[in-house]
């Protein structure tokens, strides 16, 4: 060690050489990321599969993006801990093979407002529709802010096949026939969640906004883990065709 | 003897030869960091005003002005701005002006810094936009989408290239410390930067990322984390090693120590990203992997922290007259501070507390506000009255900017502490009855209203010490002469060519 580093050390010889230098500073800094990442990526026990946890149904990805494009997970997390507190709070903790769609992860950092990982199915979508045209008709103290703008914009059907494809390229195991039909589907989806609302005495013809999209998300979110038939229950949905729910 | 391409702006002669070539007359490139210091300044105004309005947003929502000015679309905006804006176009003057002098040679090309300069605003510009757009990847500090990435390689692989050609035209065999901070930074950003951004195009804003679930959040973290270790630490570090012992005019406490510390850093911080995901979905032997290289980062870090202050010794009472060194005893303390509560808080049963709190949010401002700003601000004092060829304009404004600055931080970081351990607190708080003690998230969310206020005050005195920075640092230019010539060296030709 002293040889190394005294004033006419070894090291003293690598700082004359550039090269060497920064290749081992190279080598140096890519030493943890590879041992801490391969084992995820080439042992499978590290994140065990879950046979009822499927990909969305392109309305909820169209929605899950809406998420993405607002910066909700930047006060909203979707990670339930082992905690008795949050099982108590939120529900079961999140196990890894549940995310394997999550196309980025949208776990978070920072609970502003609360975890929404296990939010499907916890209230009914009237209550989502009301929530985000404003929060406080919920939630009297609520800091969220207003999104008044999803029940006027209209989504955008016909963009989510591309996005699919795109997934499909990715592995996810969307097939030809599904993505070819992605807008049918959607507007399906949409449709039910539309008359929904509308039974349980919310606004009329939100089936081609925005709105129906994010709440179709929030309402799939965290229920696959109960079973597939569980979770379409949940979201008041029964005609979403088998194997895209 | 090497060639060096060295046209200077102000018409000095470059690598003339005189007579029998023995000397040679040299410049360095000094308009480059004129420019960098000027971008420092403006986008740090613009990045903290983004932090101030964000932290008005949590405690008053009408803040929250329509679609495109949301927390949500803002405080990525913030972030990005802070870091790679403000801090950013900091370590690049700080190693535009280090380097040349270190190794006793011009830039290698001018085009190229130039390119570098306007690339990278044309990035921070292009960030702004497309943030409140709602165009992002949701990646915290990666946000910015596949075109704009591509760009940011593109004018990295350039900075590099600039920076590595220069070394091979230094006319010093040995390079000084500060140069193995900069290789660090330059190599570890572009691997960091590439890697977490791999993602597949669905159309010209929108991308889907190769990675999935635990994975994708594994990646992310070993960027994010590694983002502040390699954006804004090493580079920061290496800012020190250079600017601290020039304003002390004394030399860097121990040789040695700064090599065991700068292995030992770059080696253990890559493997700490983990401790962001404790108790998360990621298997546990990974999460406490992470937490054991971070609690062993303390001491490496401790290294640089010891370095820089023991570099004072003897020079203690130049603090008295010189903001500079105030700026930087305060920088580096704050850099001890935050980087024995970061290993602390990676901690898994301190983390089980403080993670999805405020509390990180003190912790990253303790570093922010605390290391990478004050030591800005230090460089830049030191700087301007160089680069400008005249004096500070007042000295009593830059110190009251010194005291409003360091109120304003305490105000935050304590606020931040309050705020994330009583609502941690509360989140984990039962009843007599076994049931949540606080079952309405909404009531651990009124319980800290208070201190987001204070949050905000102690933010916008932050900013308005910037804006004194800003103020003085026109009133300096204002008053510098017209001409300002790239400063010229002559050296005997016979010197240390590599």
């Amino acid at each position: 060690m002293k040889r190394f580093i005294e004033t006419s050390g070894r090291h003293r010889k690598i700082e004359g050489w550039p090269l060497v230098f920064t290749i081992l500073v190279t080598l140096s800094i890519l030493v943890g990321g590879i041992v801490e990442f391969l084992p995820l990526v080439l042992v499978k026990s590290n994140i065990p599969r879950i046979e009822t946890v499927k990909p969305w149904t392109p309305l909820e990805l169209a929605g899950r993006d809406i998420y993405i494009r607002e910066g909700c997970n930047n006060c909203h997390s979707q990670m339930v801990r082992p905690f008795r507190q949050e099982i108590e709070r939120y529900g079961e903790y999140v196990k890894p093979g549940e995310t394997i769609y999550e196309r980025p992860f949208l776990w978070g950092s920072k609970r502003t407002g609360p975890d929404l990982y296990r939010v499907g199915g916890k209230y009914p979508n009237l209550w989502h529709v009301r929530h985000f045209d404003d929060p406080r008709s919920t939630s009297p103290k609520s800091i969220m802010p207003r999104y008044t703008w999803f029940q006027k914009q209209d989504l955008n059907f016909d963009g989510i096949g591309r996005k699919m494809q795109t997934l499909q390229t990715l592995g996810v195991p969307y097939s030809d026939e599904e993505i070819a039909s992605a807008a049918d589907n959607a507007k399906r989806q949409a449709a039910a969640i539309a008359q929904d609302v509308v039974a349980s005495g919310g606004p009329a013809n939100l089936e081609g906004k925005e709105i129906v999209a994010i709440v179709a998300y929030l309402q799939r979110l965290g229920t696959d883990i109960k079973g597939s038939s569980a979770s379409t229950a949940a979201a008041g949905i029964s005609d979403v065709p088998s194997g895209t729910n | 003897m090497t060639t060096h391409n060295t046209e200077a702006a102000s018409g000095v002669q470059a690598n003339a030869r005189q007579g029998s070539a023995e000397i040679d007359i040299n410049s360095y490139n000094d308009r480059i960091v004129r420019y960098f210091v000027l971008a420092t300044i403006l986008w740090g105004v613009v990045g903290m005003l983004v932090g101030v309005i964000i932290a008005l947003q949590l405690p008053f929502r009408g803040a929250n002005l329509g679609q495109y000015l949301t927390f949500g679309r803002l405080r990525p905006l913030h972030t990005n701005a802070v870091i790679f804006a403000f801090a950013g176009n900091a370590i690049f003057a700080a190693i535009y002006y280090s380097t040349q002098r270190l190794v006793k040679a011009r830039m290698f090309s001018d085009a190229m810094s130039l390119f570098h300069f306007w690339g990278w605003q044309a990035i921070i510009v292009s960030a702004a936009l497309t943030l409140p757009l709602g165009i992002t990847t949701s990646k915290e500090y990666a946000e910015l989408e596949w075109p704009i990435d591509i760009a940011i390689a593109v004018v990295w692989i350039v900075f590099g290239a600039n920076f590595f050609l220069t070394l091979k035209n230094r006319r010093e065999k040995h390079m000084y410390v500060a140069l193995w901070f900069y290789i660090a930074t330059i190599i570890t950003v572009a691997v960091l930067h590439v890697g977490n951004s791999l993602a597949l195009p669905v159309s010209l804003t929108k991308s889907y990322p190769i990675y999935a679930g635990v994975q994708d959040a594994f990646i992310q973290w070993w960027y994010g984390h590694n983002a502040v270790a390699f954006f804004l630490t090493t580079p920061f570090l290496g800012l020190m090693y250079y600017f601290l012992p020039k304003a002390a005019e004394r030399p860097v406490f121990s040789y040695r120590l700064s090599i065991i510390h700068f292995w030992s850093l770059v080696f253990i911080y890559i493997w700490a990203g983990p401790h962001h995901l404790n108790y998360t979905a990621l298997p546990e032997w990974a999460t406490t992997l992470g937490m054991t290289f971070s609690v062993m980062l303390w001491m490496p870090s401790w290294g640089g922290m010891i370095n820089g202050l023991f570099t004072l010794r003897g020079a203690w009472h130049k603090l008295r007259d010189s903001v500079v060194l105030k700026m930087y005893v305060i920088g580096i303390t704050f850099y001890g501070m935050s980087t024995f509560e970061g290993p602390m808080l990676s901690v898994k049963s301190v983390n089980a507390l403080s993670h999805y709190t405020d509390w990180t949010i003190g912790h990253v401002h303790a570093g922010a506000l605390g290391w990478n700003g004050f030591m800005t601000f230090g460089m830049i004092y030191w700087l301007v009255p160089k680069l400008w060829r005249t004096e500070l304009w007042s000295q009593k404004l830059a110190t009251t900017h010194f005291w409003i600055g360091t109120i304003g931080m305490l105000l935050y970081v304590f606020s931040m502490y309050t705020s994330g351990i009583t609502q941690g607190l509360m989140w984990r708080a039962f009843d007599e009855t076994g049931r949540l003690a606080y079952p309405d998230f909404i009531e651990t969310v009124v319980q800290i209203i208070p201190m987001y206020w204070v949050r905000m005050v102690g933010g916008t005195l932050y900013l308005t010490g910037t804006l004194l920075l800003a103020f003085n640092v026109m009133k300096t230019i204002a008053k510098a002469p017209k001409d300002l010539p790239d400063p010229a060296f002559a050296l005997p030709s016979s010197a240390y060519s590599a």
